[in-house]
């Protein structure tokens, strides 16, 4: 937003040298240990959230919950989780924060209230960091300026899901072998990681895409036109298209699967029995041409569609495994949100 | 009204092709005479020394957003004729999706009521069918009696082809020009900015360049059908729809286009992370298309620069990406823009610019007597620095909105003087 309570203060100071195509105009700085683009982490960055995973997973409960003991986190979900809801609540009180849920449908957000008046509502409460889910695309920058606080990200329409892609990270990296302190730019060099799917209304695809070839992976796109448009190549280097499933999973070694996202395909038809034919995971694709590739999936899985439960429960799966990985990644979301602030801090 | 004397600048009146250092007298509403300095003798007359200045006929926004009746909170006419005025423009034509919706002779009348307190010739642009609901045709004759000078159902644009046809033939009949937003809603469908590679890393539904073409193509096909239609483009985004403009105007068809300062200066790359400040309708664009708007601007395919000037309250902006309205304001940065980008980047001469901004849009528009600087036409005029660089603060805006992407942009022409129908409608601080 580029208004501000005086638009033109920051304006006169330093008017701009270069007349167009300058950046906007923010009404203020979003908070720097916000988490709302897996492009807000440098490959520095993100080694330090894997490390600290893994370091607040093994430490003791009782002092763990010292590190942010009273301290106020609150979530605000404007969409319907089960994974990423439960496990930023469970992190959060992990550490000893209180936790708030604010949930669109038992809120004044029913009554009309905006994000902004919700987000200076929740800081005004005491919030010193919020969790949001939206399934507006950008909005986590809308309540990180109108706040000031970290905003994470749990999903910002079809746009990002960055602590997905950290917790997919973590499921890919034990699968390989590759501790937390080794994740370098090149210390997925030689890996292939197939996303096949709904692509186009995917934050998670997206947050992956733009994480996995920082680190040297390569990732293969598969689905069809309508779900996958070749536009998606262009998000990074070393991201490719493949149509064809089979094709793409021969070459992997780790195979996500997105399901068909029917609340957001606003008039699209798709021909589910040749979608499955297609695309789905079933027992005897992943046999044939991945058998010993592991086997993601963000939930919630619809089975029977883009994956079957021989696969979903079958012994290359890791889905688990992943969610069971929610918690400790978004205990180092959590602390590195509230990091370095005093409680109760204003700023 | 006092007469007044605006001394030793530079006229340049694009109609006539006048560029000369003249002394005007203005009498009465009207330009009463145009001389070699020193020759005019008006000893009761108020004297502006212009010297150094460029003298022009008041600008002509052929496309704004006013907003009244209905929704004052964004603007009034008065409120956006005085940022018009600041902006340079003296006329401005307003569009129809009032609230309600400016489908009657009376809404257009009442526009122009000297009540409404005006600083700028309002030129009512009326619905073109009944409500903007694409159905019935509203009363053509009589709106234009009514003062109104095109139909258009802007923002809800014409998809069926009967009732399209019908606009343009009746529209034909009583020689109006027919204007249409260029968009084909059954693509654009929860769409918030422009399709491509940007939209999708964004999460964001894009609005194909097809949408605009494939209307314009459309529109053109029914032209061909009407004896003396016009149609008049708005706001065209697209190189392939000013393509097919181009290759119409040859083929003889009576159209006309116009662009925004914002298709011709911005990219949507602006959009940064998630800016409502650059969500408009049609949406910014790639750079090939702002390129080609660049060059429809300098061969003269394109006719006018209009502004689409549309303002709303910060709370309604201050939104996630996709909830926020459509538009921006644009009547104060449209002068500086052009000559920034046209003159200065493109070496486009000063009075070709300004036809762009005056002559052309009113001759598009049959707006008689405007956008021209000669003895007798209104005395409408504009005198600006052309060389002035000066940094734009949406917070000093006439306007009562403030939602431009342009906010501390630095251009290049700046406004000193804005005289309408011999009054002075805005005098630059000292």
């Amino acid at each position: 937003m580029a208004q501000t309570r005086n638009p033109s203060r920051k304006a006169r100071q330093k008017p701009s040298a270069i007349p167009f195509f300058q950046p906007a105009l923010f009404e203020r700085p979003i908070h720097p240990r916000s988490a709302i683009s897996s492009n807000d982490f440098s490959v520095a960055e993100v080694r330090r959230i894997l490390m600290a995973a893994d370091a607040l997973e093994r430490e003791d409960p009782l002092r763990r919950a010292k590190r942010l003991a009273k301290r106020r986190v609150a979530l605000l979900f404007y969409e319907s989780s089960t994974r990423t809801r439960t496990s930023f609540e469970l992190a959060a009180k992990a550490l000893g924060a209180d936790t708030t849920l604010v949930s669109s449908l038992s809120s004044s957000i029913e009554k009309g209230e905006s994000l902004k008046d919700t987000g200076i509502t929740l800081k005004a409460l005491g919030a010193e960091c919020i969790i949001l889910r939206s399934p507006y695309s950008g909005a986590p920058y809308l309540l990180a300026r109108a706040t000031g606080l970290p905003v994470l990200n749990a999903g910002d329409g079809m746009a990002e899901h960055p602590s997905q892609a950290l917790l997919d990270l973590r499921t890919i990296l034990q699968h390989l072998g590759v501790r937390a302190a080794a994740v370098s730019e090149t210390c997925l060099r030689g890996v292939t990681v197939t996303i096949c799917g709904d692509i186009l209304h995917s934050r998670v695809a997206r947050s992956n895409e733009l994480l996995l070839p920082r680190l040297g992976a390569k990732v293969i796109l598969c689905g069809p036109p309508q779900l996958l448009p070749e536009t998606a190549a262009g998000m990074m280097p070393g991201i490719a298209i493949e149509r064809d499933f089979d094709a793409a999973l021969e070459q992997s070694q780790i195979v996500m699967m997105l399901r068909i996202q029917a609340e957001r395909l606003a008039g699209l038809q798709i021909d589910l029995d040749d979608y499955r034919s297609r695309y789905q995971a079933s027992a005897e694709r992943i046999a044939a041409h991945a058998p010993t590739a592991v086997i993601l999936h963000p939930g919630p899985i619809i089975r029977g569609m883009e994956m079957v439960s021989e696969v979903a429960d079958g012994p290359q799966s890791a889905i688990a495994q992943q969610v069971h990985n929610g918690v400790p990644i978004r205990m180092a979301l959590v602390a590195r949100a509230l990091s370095g602030e005093k409680k109760g801090g204003r700023r | 009204m006092k007469d007044l004397l605006l001394r030793g600048g530079r006229v340049a009146d694009p109609a006539s092709g006048l560029d000369a250092v003249r002394d005007v007298l203005l009498r009465e509403g009207k330009v009463a005479a145009m001389e070699i300095p020193g020759q005019i003798q008006a000893p009761d007359a108020e004297v502006f020394n212009a010297k150094g200045l460029i003298v022009a006929p008041g600008l002509v926004d052929i496309h704004v957003h006013l907003r009244e009746p209905g929704q004052a909170y964004k603007e009034t006419i008065a409120s956006g004729t005085a940022a018009a005025a600041a902006g340079g423009f003296t006329s401005v034509c307003a569009m129809p999706n009032t609230i309600p919706v400016n489908d009657s002779p009376e809404i257009t009348r009442w526009m122009q009521a000297p009540d409404r307190g005006a600083s700028a010739r309002v030129f009512p642009i009326a619905a073109a069918t009944l409500g903007s609901m694409g159905e019935a045709l509203t009363n053509y004759s009589a709106l234009k009696d009514a003062g109104a000078v095109a139909v258009t159902d802007d923002g809800k644009p014409i998809l069926g082809d009967g009732i399209m046809l019908e606009a343009l033939r009746s529209a034909a009949k009583v020689g109006l020009p027919v204007i249409q937003h260029a968009e084909d809603t059954r693509l654009t469908g929860g769409c918030s900015m422009n399709a491509g590679a940007l939209a999708f890393r964004l999460g964001l539904r894009g609005m194909p360049v097809e949408a605009e073409s494939g209307l314009v193509e459309r529109d053109l096909s029914l032209l061909k059908k009407v004896k003396g239609g016009h149609l008049h483009v708005a706001h065209l985004s697209t190189k392939k729809a000013l393509d097919a403009v181009r290759a119409a105007r040859k083929s003889g068809l009576h159209v006309t286009c116009e662009v925004t300062p914002h298709h011709f200066a911005l990219t949507e790359e602006r959009i940064g992370l998630y800016d409502t400040n650059a969500k408009m309708n049609p949406p910014l664009r790639a750079e090939a298309d702002r390129a080609a708007m660049i060059e429809g601007l300098l061969d003269g395919t394109i006719d006018a620069i209009a502004t689409d000037h549309a303002p709303h309250a910060a709370h309604e902006k201050e939104q996630e990406f996709d909830r926020a309205p459509n538009g921006i304001t644009g009547l104060e940065t449209a002068l500086g823009l052009a000559i920034s980008l046209l003159h200065v980047q493109h070496k486009m001469p000063l009075p070709a610019v300004l036809a762009l901004l005056s002559s052309r849009p009113a001759r598009a528009l049959g707006l008689t007597g405007r956008g021209a600087l000669t003895v007798g036409s209104a005395a409408d005029v504009l005198v600006f620095e052309p060389a002035e660089r000066w940094v734009f603060h949406a917070a000093d805006s006439r306007s009562r909105s403030k939602n431009t992407p342009f906010d501390g942009t630095e251009m290049q022409g700046r406004v000193r003087l804005t005289v309408g129908d011999g009054r002075v409608v805005f005098r630059a601080p000292r």
